[in-house]
């Protein structure tokens, strides 16, 4: 079979089993979009900007587990595609991005639309190309695919000048069913050595404390953590990254830690003495100061990068691998072991840990007459009985989302951790719903946020997409308003939104339906009545408080035992610890 | 603490600004870098010049092995290894006795003078950083008009390669 550059390219994303192919069409890829046609294997998705076609095949990784598939042109194409691509590389999802690019002969001749992208990208992927032979194209796409889904998975780039897809240019045609790199093989199996000194450290431990990370989402570790936590009976913690790795409405876990995390979750990474870290990367955002970071603690740590070990925080026992293969082989050894757990020692930590719970430091103030943004959450959890699919932006609506949703399957909380990126939210719905167009799909959002990817609603109603979007509306850039709050002495600098649009206007005039939502007496009745439209797509613009506070908080640079605590929360039962 | 770090990279279009963007994007030093293809064509040999403290070094090797086109590392300066690096000098010598001073100098570094004119000598020094900084520091009475170092290379003594 001869075929066209274009073709090669669209044949291999079929034979690489691609069903959802995000883009938008321009000069240097107008080939391969000619290839695209007349054909329904590989579904063109159509968005309004490149940077949603990123975040939307992420949210469709980050759901379904397989690799997102982007396709964009040159210049423009490709730097609007960049913050996309950064999102993903922060929080390692596995995307491939195709970019057109410049005839080769143009290349480097300031040609229209021409940006070197392999090297604006090339500090946010995992790894580029530059196709500068036909020959190479359909290996180059594998090699794209497989390095971005194995090991520690990322986005990768590759970058197709317009000759390399000619129409007129065609080369047999084959796929390779595998691919060898001598310069890339990741460790899956951990060093059994270590897996074993894990084991023992844990069992000997005495206030121990289990925290885990995205990698577990990632690596698909679920099954094998379930089983290791309730086997040991130890207290869990996970990163935002993580949630939904265990069931959050277990007694074993203990909410999120980090900057936002629970006063429990907090005070036992203070004083444990065995840690064990699962596919986390001690960010900053979970440390604290690190002097002070599990001061008493001897750290065990399993993560499949090992650039990810001892680069904050020097671990004791670390471990190479995979987060399911390893945890597989200590719940062997568990079972195998003829120790089990300090009985005594662990009643008395969950005892402790009981009363850090005991203050309820999610509480809020129920009998406002504002409508309290936790209170929302709480709601939509109730309404899709823990079940939907939660795309979040950034700020302070995604963490009330990722403490109030209370995710009990992984693969369900979608947000942007690492990089933190506003817009992220709509069009990762999309994603996910395209790849799950009979569940619930909500995208919870803030004023702010959405207003920076808004136009895809239009993308929505095009492919029929019934995303809920739920915005915390506060009329401020809540999370940048409480910092000022804090520690600004509360000078309110930009962080106010005048001249806000009328969203439920906007929605309708996009297609969709709008309901705005101004008294918590209104709130149930109208997030019911905007749920049980199962095929529309709903905005729900929700006036909220605009002086919540997301609590507990970690200032940025302080200690876990150091958090400031929401006024509603029950006063400490341990009278020796000083609340800030 | 100063390391020499010998890579084998993939020979490929983009390699290079791979490492280099590595060293600024993460803010380690780099106090010398030089590359040139091996005896096999596909493969780079590139030497790395760099300080930090422990943690720094090995987060360094950690995530210059991440680099997809790296194939292997080596980190000279963890065993016994040879370090060389060449420096041509050029040095003003246009009376007798800056001619013969600069020759001597040259004689005793075991230099080699590889250009003359009537005004110049220019010399041809090879050895460890340390000993080209000595033979800088000894022509301090001397006018130095130009001075060109290959940045250092270097390799393992013994039995120990860096090879596939």
């Amino acid at each position: 079979m001869e075929l066209s550059g274009g073709e090669i390219l669209v044949q291999c994303l079929k034979d690489e089993g691609v069903d959802f192919l995000f883009g938008y069409p321009g000069g240097a890829v107008l080939h391969i979009y000619d290839a695209l046609y007349n054909q329904e294997d590989v579904k063109h998705i159509l968005v309004r900007h490149e940077q949603a076609a990123t975040h939307a095949a992420d949210g469709y990784a980050r759901a379904t587990g397989k690799p997102g598939v982007v396709l964009v042109t040159s210049g423009p194409g490709a730097t609007n595609a960049v913050t996309g691509i950064a999102t993903a590389y922060m929080d390692s999802i596995p995307m491939v991005v195709i970019t057109g690019q410049v005839a080769t002969a143009n290349i480097g001749s300031d040609a229209f639309q021409e940006v070197d992208a392999v090297g604006i990208t090339r500090p946010c992927v995992k790894h580029n190309f530059l196709v500068k032979d036909i020959n190479d194209l359909a290996e180059t796409v594998k090699k794209a695919f497989y390095v971005a889904t194995t090991g520690r998975p990322g986005p990768v780039v590759v970058d197709v000048p317009k000759d390399i897809t000619d129409p007129n240019i065609k080369i047999p045609y084959h796929y390779p069913e595998s691919v060898q790199m001598r310069s890339y093989q990741p460790t899956l199996k951990g060093h059994s050595g270590q897996i074993k000194r894990a084991v023992e450290l844990l069992l000997s431990a005495k206030k121990p404390m289990i925290y885990t990370g995205g990698g577990v989402v990632l690596g698909k570790g679920s099954e094998e953590l379930r089983k290791f936590v309730r086997k040991l009976g130890y207290p869990i913690t996970s990163t935002l990254m993580g949630l939904g790795a265990y069931p959050s409405s277990d007694q074993l876990f203990l909410g999120m830690l980090g900057m936002h995390g629970t006063y429990e979750a907090n005070m036992a990474m203070h004083d444990c003495d065995v840690l064990i870290a699962i596919g986390a990367r001690f960010d900053d955002r979970v440390t604290g100061k690190i002097a002070e970071f599990c001061p008493d603690a001897k750290i065990i740590h399993i993560d499949i990068d090992p650039s990810s070990i001892s680069k904050t925080i020097t671990v004791d026992v670390p471990i190479v691998g995979s987060v399911p293969d390893v945890l597989q082989e200590m719940n062997g050894l568990l079972e195998s072991s003829k120790k089990s757990p300090d009985k005594k020692a662990i009643d008395a930590w969950w005892a402790e840990i009981n009363g850090w719970r005991g203050m309820k430091c999610l509480s809020y103030d129920r009998n406002s007459d504002k409508i309290k943004p936790q209170m929302v959450v709480e709601m939509i959890h109730e309404i899709t009985k823990g079940q939907a699919y939660v795309t979040s932006d950034v700020g302070q609506h995604q963490m009330w989302a990722a403490q109030y949703y209370g995710f009990d399957e992984p693969n369900r909380w979608i947000n942007s951790g690492g990089l933190g990126t506003m817009g992220f939210g709509l069009p990762a719905a999309m994603g996910v719903q395209f790849a799950f167009p009979e569940d619930t799909v909500i995208c919870v959002t803030g004023e702010g946020s959405i207003q920076m990817c808004i136009q895809e609603l239009s993308t929505c109603l095009q492919y029929g997409l019934p995303v809920k979007i739920v915005a915390l509306n506060n009329r401020y850039l809540g999370m940048v308003r409480q910092w000022q709050e804090f520690f600004y002495e509360n000078r309110y600098s930009h962080s106010y939104m005048e001249s806000l649009p009328d969203f439920v206007k906007l929605t309708e005039s996009y297609g969709h339906v709008g309901i705005r939502i101004e008294k918590p007496e209104d709130l149930r009745k109208e997030l019911e009545r905007g749920f049980a439209m199962k095929d529309r797509l709903v905005f729900f613009d929700i006036v909220t408080d605009q002086t919540e506070n997301v609590y507990p908080m970690i200032a940025q640079g302080k200690a876990h035992n150091d958090m400031h605590m929401s006024p509603y929360c029950e006063p400490p039962q341990d009278p020796e610890r000083e609340l800030s | 603490m100063r390391h020499i770090i010998s890579i084998l990279i993939e020979n490929e279009a983009g390699a290079l600004s791979r490492v280099a963007g590595l060293f600024s994007a993460r803010g380690y030093n780099i106090e010398s870098l030089t590359v040139a293809p091996t005896e096999d064509p596909t493969l780079s040999r590139m030497t790395i010049v760099t300080s930090g403290t422990e943690r720094i070094i090995e987060q360094i090797t950690k995530q210059l092995n991440k680099l997809v086109d790296v194939v292997k590392l080596l980190d000279l300066t963890e065993g016994p290894h040879i370090e060389r690096e060449m420096m041509l000098i050029k040095v003003k010598a246009s009376s007798m006795a800056q001619r013969e001073d600069v020759k001597r100098l040259a004689d005793i570094f075991r230099g080699h003078i590889i250009d003359v004119t009537t005004s110049t000598y220019t010399i041809e020094l090879t050895g460890a950083c340390a000993k080209l900084d000595s033979f800088i520091d000894a022509l301090a009475e001397h006018k130095i008009i130009e001075t060109v170092r290959s940045g250092v290379t270097g390799i393992a003594r013994g039995e120990k390669s860096l090879h596939l």
